[in-house]
């Protein structure tokens, strides 16, 4: 029974762990040196993805309240990679940080709490989850405490972020009243479709499209994205975007299979909105961090499309993408975040004549923004072309056509930031800069993601053989 | 043969070169990658031959598939027919020059000669696949090396140096960005038209070609996606009203980038249009034929005119392949046996000539500093070989017989003097016609700038092409004067794939009475 228990939750164990033991050294009496916590960490993090492979089967706890499978078990280990990612590249600006392991202990709660939420089998535990992970993450966004826009930043996240959760509870409350159950597998069963429940999904599809910043819900991101911490803004876009695609997939293909027929067009539309809002704010953005951050917006839009392809293919090239777009938008972040905190300089042109004086900088950021593009040979556009392929399978070609269109617009910008690095020149580029050892592994990290993830066939096939489907 | 070779060797020197030392390491390496290349596209024609000589006449030879994304049912498929193989002879030919061209590129010549390998990688897979998403994947894979080769390396038109009247200024990277979003866009349609193919076809989903072949695709859907998979394709060979990318991204590019633009990129979508949306569609292709045909015959026209307006000589050859790629169109449209199988030809002549072309003009440009015919004069004196050169692709461009001009062009006519109709016949009377435009405008420019006396004294002191320009300069001239010459051996070549195509295509494509 305990074994099994422990077994089944290694993963969140692992985590819980690791946070304590940062716990431990914070409060004991050694003062470690910075540089040797950050060193330690990554390796502790290290570790923990290396342990999350190890293989197990499927099982079901407390009742039905927690569940993991092999599929869940590969989502986590994608969100540990991402972590660990996000974590080598936060070295440059945390070695002059005070507050190493507050960052990182927060950091874990909310991948702790992300854990959770992709292995809810209950409307509760889901809900624990998610908070769990969005009240550290509200206190990561202000982590530049000097600084007056990250703090600016935490309070528009956190009241985006209550305001979703307010949305999503009172969803759950009149699921619970339409259908007597907090439980996922017996609300299937109970799904009529009728105008009642579908105003509790609507609510409970606001929550989460706050999350996955869609459109109407996106106004939030661009101000939370430019205002946090490079590394924090990279951990919102990836990590937390992942995780709730992971249990948003989940529900709408399980809980709400009943009801597909309507979330179908709700789906469609949300997709749209959002890939077309997304992509032409982008157009205009002068600061990359903005630019990062609506262009996560469109590309939420491309999932969405996945979304609603209603298939195996749907539910694996959505998580197949997010898989891409953890090496794409990581290895993207990784260059401007370390940029800013070795020089400050955030906007596009800052970035004019960079080749001349870091090219493989600026190589890795060509290669990342290219595949956030969808331009092969990189990942970007296998992932692409899967997620609207599952959408296709739908037969709605007004929807794949828009959808195509906007993969065009959205090179315009991408483009323009890499016309800047290679093309323009001024005369003060940034100059060369030293990248040391821990984010030269992450944005290696990235780039053979990048590379491999898309030409290796066998890597979509291990995922698609996971997926339940629909 | 195993054909992936062709795909990886380009690869392997673009790896290689990023280990070379020093400029003259980084351009021997991609001179041997590109020799490589041409060898063994020279050997894949001897093979060819060889198989069709002793009597294997299946549609592909070298097959090869290997199960990529299985749950989607995509391969990696690739398989040649006497189309590819000349299509690939034609790539390795322009690559083996542009490399030659470039020989003194700066700077970041490592950069260019690897972005340059990396498009020709590109082109030699699209040329081999046989199934739709391995050849989407290939054409999309040059726009980043289209992007990054004209934005870095390009020089657009600076009205300042030129003159008042050579036009307003065009940057280079505002060029790159305007092609790349402009095939990017034909990508897109291409893209919708595929996935549309996929979801109807019978039985398992698939994007093999030679399996959608034998389907019998309804025609409701030919109706809704040949246009997209046409247009998409037709953006690439710069069909009207969508060529706009052309005058500013060939005038932009570096000569070697010109050159393997023009030369290759511009064939991908006539080739995309014959082999998937003709192919796989027949039905749609007659339906479509009469706008094909006038947007083509519009192509040529208005190309064959706006040519005559143009001062910089990249610009008039840009604008005159607008016409000359019409003809690619035009006889894809006419449906025709012998109308395809001119532009199949026209396909190869024009990419030999335009390459060639550009390549004068490059070395031109590089010694004089300026594209501007009225700048330019008496350059036979002064670089006789450069000079003949330019007059040998002008002449081919205007369609001198014994060049291969000539042969592409009268195929093509004959081919579509075959369809009856007055719509058909006008069209083929305004293609041939447009013939005389561009003597008009080869022979003026050729008259200013190769003919006449000397127009600034400093040229005197110029000197004529090295080695390696006239390495390229012989190469594509031999190439457009075998085809000249004796041009059976190239229809024996692309006879059976294009037959392949129309009796495919079958009762579908009987539109004439004959």
């Amino acid at each position: 029974m305990w074994a099994d228990i422990l077994f089944s939750l290694r993963q969140e164990l692992i985590v819980t762990g690791i946070l304590f033991l940062l716990l431990f050294m914070k409060i004991g009496a050694v003062a470690w040196g910075t540089e040797g916590i950050l060193y330690f960490v990554n390796l502790l993090l290290l570790a923990n993805l290396i342990l999350g492979f190890f293989p197990g089967g499927d099982s079901t706890l407390f009742s039905g309240m927690f569940h993991t499978d092999r599929l869940i078990v590969l989502e986590k280990n994608m969100l540990n990679l991402a972590t660990l990612i996000v974590s080598l590249q936060a070295y440059s600006w945390l070695k002059e940080h005070r507050q190493v392991l507050e960052f990182y202990m927060l950091l874990l709660s909310t991948l702790l709490g992300f854990f959770f939420m992709i292995s809810a089998g209950n409307l509760l535990i889901f809900y624990l989850g998610l908070e769990l992970s969005t009240i550290p993450l509200a206190a990561l966004s202000s982590f530049d405490v000097e600084k007056r826009q990250s703090s600016e930043a935490a309070m528009k996240f956190i009241l985006s972020s209550a305001l979703a959760s307010a949305l999503l509870l009172f969803g759950i409350s009149l699921l619970y009243g339409a259908t007597g159950t907090l439980d996922f597998s017996a609300i299937a069963g109970r799904l009529d479709g009728s105008a009642f429940q579908l105003f509790a999904f609507i609510l409970i599809l606001s929550g989460f499209a706050f999350k996955i910043s869609a459109v109407p819900f996106h106004l939030w991101t661009a101000d939370v994205y430019e205002g946090s911490p490079v590394t924090v803004t990279s951990y919102l876009s990836v990590v937390s975007k992942g995780a709730v695609f992971f249990i948003f997939i989940l529900v709408l293909y399980t809980v709400f299979k009943p009801m597909a027929g309507s979330w179908y067009k709700i789906i469609v539309l949300l997709s749209v909105l959002t890939m077309v809002t997304g992509n032409l704010f982008a157009l205009r953005q002068e600061n990359l961090k903005r630019l990062l951050a609506f262009s996560s917006i469109a590309q939420s839009g491309f999932i969405l499309a996945g979304v609603t392809g209603g298939s195996r293919g749907g539910e694996a090239s959505v998580i197949f993408f997010i898989l891409v777009y953890i090496f794409s938008n990581l290895g993207a972040f990784g260059v401007v975040s370390f940029i800013s905190a070795q020089t400050g300089k955030e906007g596009i042109q800052d970035y004019k004549g960079l080749y001349g004086t870091n090219p493989l900088l600026s190589w890795v950021m060509a290669i990342s923004l290219f595949s956030l593009a969808g331009i092969p040979p990189t990942a970007g556009f296998f992932g692409k072309f899967f997620l609207l392929m599952a959408a296709a399978g739908k037969g709605n070609y007004v929807f794949i056509s828009i959808a195509a269109l906007n993969m065009v617009i959205s090179l315009y910008y991408y483009l323009r930031v890499i016309k800047a690095i290679f093309m323009d020149s001024q005369p003060e580029p940034v100059e060369r800069l030293k990248l040391p050892l821990l984010p030269k592994v992450a944005l290696l990290v990235c780039v053979v993601g990048i590379v491999v993830t898309g030409l290796v066939g066998g890597i979509y096939d291990y995922i698609y053989s996971l997926s339940i489907g629909f | 043969m195993n054909l992936s070779l062709l795909v990886l060797v380009p690869l392997i020197t673009a790896v290689a070169v990023v280990f070379c030392k020093g400029p003259g390491g980084v351009r021997w390496v991609s001179l041997a990658g590109a020799t490589v290349q041409l060898l063994l596209s020279f050997g894949l024609l001897a093979l060819y031959w060889k198989e069709r000589a002793s009597g294997n006449d299946t549609a592909f030879l070298f097959e090869y598939r290997h199960a990529w994304f299985p749950s989607w049912n995509i391969w990696y498929h690739v398989g040649v027919d006497g189309i590819s193989v000349a299509m690939i002879l034609l790539t390795a030919l322009v690559m083996e020059a542009a490399i030659l061209v470039s020989w003194a590129i700066k700077p970041m010549s490592r950069e260019f000669f690897i972005l340059l390998h990396f498009l020709s990688a590109g082109a030699y897979g699209f040329f081999l696949s046989l199934d739709l998403f391995t050849l989407f994947f290939f054409l999309e894979v040059s726009v980043i090396p289209k992007f990054l080769l004209i934005g870095i390396w390009g020089s657009g038109r600076k009205t300042a140096n030129d003159g008042p009247s050579a036009g307003p200024p065009v940057a280079a990277p505002d060029s790159a960005m305007k092609l790349a979003l402009m095939l990017m866009g034909g990508s897109a349609l291409v893209f919708v038209g595929l996935i549309g193919l996929y979801y109807n076809t019978a039985g398992v989903h698939s994007f093999d070609l030679m399996s959608i072949a034998q389907m019998h695709i309804p025609l409701s859907v030919q109706r809704v996606f040949f246009p997209f998979l046409f247009v998409g394709f037709g953006i690439f060979t710069a069909l009207f009203p969508f060529h706009t990318w052309v005058p500013d991204g060939h005038s932009s590019a570096p000569t070697a980038a010109s050159m393997f633009l023009a030369g290759i990129s511009m064939k991908l979508g006539g080739y995309g249009c014959l082999r998937v949306a003709l192919l796989l569609m027949p039905e749609g292709a007659r339906e479509y034929s009469p706008v094909i045909i006038l947007l083509a015959t519009i192509a040529i026209v208005y190309g064959a005119f706006a040519t005559m307006m143009q001062k910089d000589l990249k610009y008039m050859n840009a604008y005159s392949s607008i016409s000359h790629c019409g003809f690619i169109l035009l006889g894809i449209g006419m449906l025709t046996r012998t109308a395809i199988a001119g532009a199949v030809m026209q396909m190869i002549s024009h990419g030999l000539m335009t390459a060639l072309f550009f390549a004068a003009i490059g070395m031109i440009y590089e010694r004089t500093h300026t594209r501007l015919v009225q700048q330019l004069g008496g350059l036979l004196k002064i670089m006789p070989f450069i000079s003949t050169v330019f007059v040998i692709a002008g002449l081919c461009s205007l369609g001198l017989p014994g060049l291969s001009g000539f042969v592409a062009e009268i195929t093509v006519f004959m081919g579509s003097w075959q369809r009856a109709g007055e719509m058909y016949r006008l069209a083929t009377i305004l293609a041939c016609a447009s013939i005389v435009v561009t003597a008009v405008y080869i022979l003026r420019a050729t008259g200013q700038a190769i003919m006449g006396p000397v127009k600034e004294p400093a040229y005197n002191r110029l000197r004529d092409a090295t080695w390696n320009e006239k390495l390229a300069g012989i190469l594509l001239g031999a190439g457009i004067i075998a085809i000249g010459v004796a041009p059976f051996w190239l229809s024996d070549l692309l006879g059976p794939g294009v037959s392949a195509i129309m009796d495919h295509a079958g009762a579908a494509l009987k539109v004439s009475g004959h």
